[in-house]
């Protein structure tokens, strides 16, 4: 009985997931986040936490190897941008999606979660509010899908 | 006595935490490549039958923080003080590629001065032995913000009471028994908030202390447990549970359970809880409230 109820949850579970087709937002905007914006002191804010972000990142050996050979200056600006916008902010994401950002490297699932734990410490280190930061990552954490490195099958 | 023995874990316990917690790296980073995958606390805790989640139910979360491509495992020891009883349990849990849990544990239950009244003589001990796995069937409890569905995991933990002779002799049917139980679990990121409901299918007495099944009945029965917990920083989360419970019995009602939680991890090779519980009347005995302390070690 059980076994049964658990399938067929299963399979109605299933079902919306597989209606997928284009490559989503990488920059979604969202104004209800606007007072979060607020908290992370707006885009000069955004800037200075990037610069925190990517030296902790370049000092993590879990993260190093693939940040050191990259255009991290644009790197920053581009993640600034796109913070900027998710939280309601008068800006312009000028960047890649979120596939083509990543297809260049093979990424998994700890590799996003070591980034996310970055981030973390980073927006730490600038006083953000932890409840305001959960707001952000709640955005950024669906984007596991176009970050992660398919598994081959 | 059983102090050694019981010391001797918690030692052990200990000796693996101080051993994991030799610093790793500068304070920013407590996990090395390759281990320890997991965003911190989302491996739970261990709960006081030995399979990851709250303290007092098993969540969908798959224990230790090894991630997709990794093992993670930990060992535990939980003591329960209420007013008439204590409880050991501990243990260790392996966590494979956070898909399925396997889990080890042994719980004591101590009838301090009501062992005398029961006849059975003061400090007289309850023991059982519980293996426990979890299949994590569907869902990701953390990074699927976006999506209503949890993360949904089905388990098993198989009962073994060491004192088969009394729990049939108050009334109990079996020495042994299984209690099979299916969770969901999801973090509401935007909220700070974990959710946790369990559908437990059990004819364990006070989880197996008493044996299973009774003479009032004996078949099993759904329960219903839930959790919340409130993240207030990366470390630290606070929260509460609640645990519907059977009642076979004729001898002594038993009361559901509750308690509310504050949790630490520091980093991820260790943590602690400690709760106030009330496990409401167990056998002649009322109001069963106080305190539950557990610590964690591992990867
Ligand atoms: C939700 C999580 C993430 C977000 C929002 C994000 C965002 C971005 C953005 C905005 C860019 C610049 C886009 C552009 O070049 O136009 C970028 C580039 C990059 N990201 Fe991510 N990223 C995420 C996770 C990760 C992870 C987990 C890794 C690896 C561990 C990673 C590695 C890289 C690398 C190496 C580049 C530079 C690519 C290149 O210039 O060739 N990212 N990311």
């Amino acid at each position: 009985m059980t076994l049964r109820l658990i399938c067929c949850l299963c399979f109605f579970l299933a079902a919306p997931l597989s209606a997928e087709n284009s490559v989503p937002d990488p920059a979604p905007a969202h104004p209800e986040l606007r007072p979060v914006l607020d908290d992370f002191g707006g885009m000069p804010g955004l800037t200075a936490l990037m610069d925190t972000f990517m030296e902790i990142m370049l000092e993590d050996p879990r993260l190093r190897p693939f940040f050191e050979h990259t255009e991290n200056d644009r790197i920053k600006r581009q993640l600034a941008e796109q913070f900027c916008v998710i939280l309601g902010g008068d800006c312009v994401y000028t960047g890649r999606d979120m596939v083509e950002s990543h297809n260049g490297s093979i990424i998994d699932r700890a590799d996003f979660n070591a980034l996310v734990e970055d981030l973390q410490i980073a927006m730490d280190r600038h006083n953000i509010p932890f409840r305001s930061q959960n707001k952000l990552l709640a955005i950024l954490a669906p984007m596991h899908r176009e970050v992660i490195t398919p598994k081959a099958e | 006595m059983s102090c050694r023995s019981l010391s001797r874990t918690a030692l052990i316990a200990m000796a693996i935490v101080l051993y994991c917690h030799t610093p790793l790296h500068a304070q920013t980073v407590d996990a090395p490549a390759g281990l320890s995958g997991k965003l911190l606390l989302t491996g739970g805790v261990t709960q006081v039958e030995g399979s990851a989640g709250g303290g007092l139910t098993p969540w969908a979360v798959i224990g230790g923080y090894g991630s997709e491509d990794q093992i993670g495992a930990n060992a535990y020891y939980t003591r329960v003080d209420v007013s008439d009883y204590g409880l050991d349990s501990y243990g260790v849990l392996v966590g494979f590629y956070d898909r399925f849990e396997i889990s080890l544990a042994r719980q004591r239950f101590d009838t301090q001065r009501i062992g005398a009244a029961l006849g059975l003589g003061s400090g007289f001990e309850f023991e059982q032995d519980i293996v426990g796995l979890k299949w994590r069937v569907a869902g990701d409890a953390v990074v699927e913000q976006d999506s209503w569905l949890p993360q949904i995991s089905i388990g098993l933990q198989h009962k073994r009471n060491k004192q088969g002779d009394i729990v049939r002799a108050v009334g109990a049917q079996d020495s042994s028994g299984t209690d099979v139980y299916i969770s969901a679990t999801k973090l509401y990121l935007a909220q700070s908030l974990l959710l946790n409901g369990t559908l437990r299918f059990t004819k364990a007495n006070q989880m197996g202390i008493l044996g299973f099944g009774g003479d009032r009945r004996d078949s099993y029965r759904a329960q219903l447990e839930m959790s919340a917990a409130y993240l207030l920083s990366r470390q630290l989360a606070i929260g509460a549970e609640y645990r519907s419970k059977p009642n076979n019995l004729g001898i002594a009602d038993e009361d559901d359970w509750w308690d509310v939680f504050l949790a630490w991890a520091p980093n991820k090779h260790v943590s602690m809880t400690l709760a106030y519980v009330d496990l409401g009347n167990i056998v002649i005995a009322d109001d069963q409230t106080g305190y539950y302390f557990s610590l964690q070690g591992g990867f």
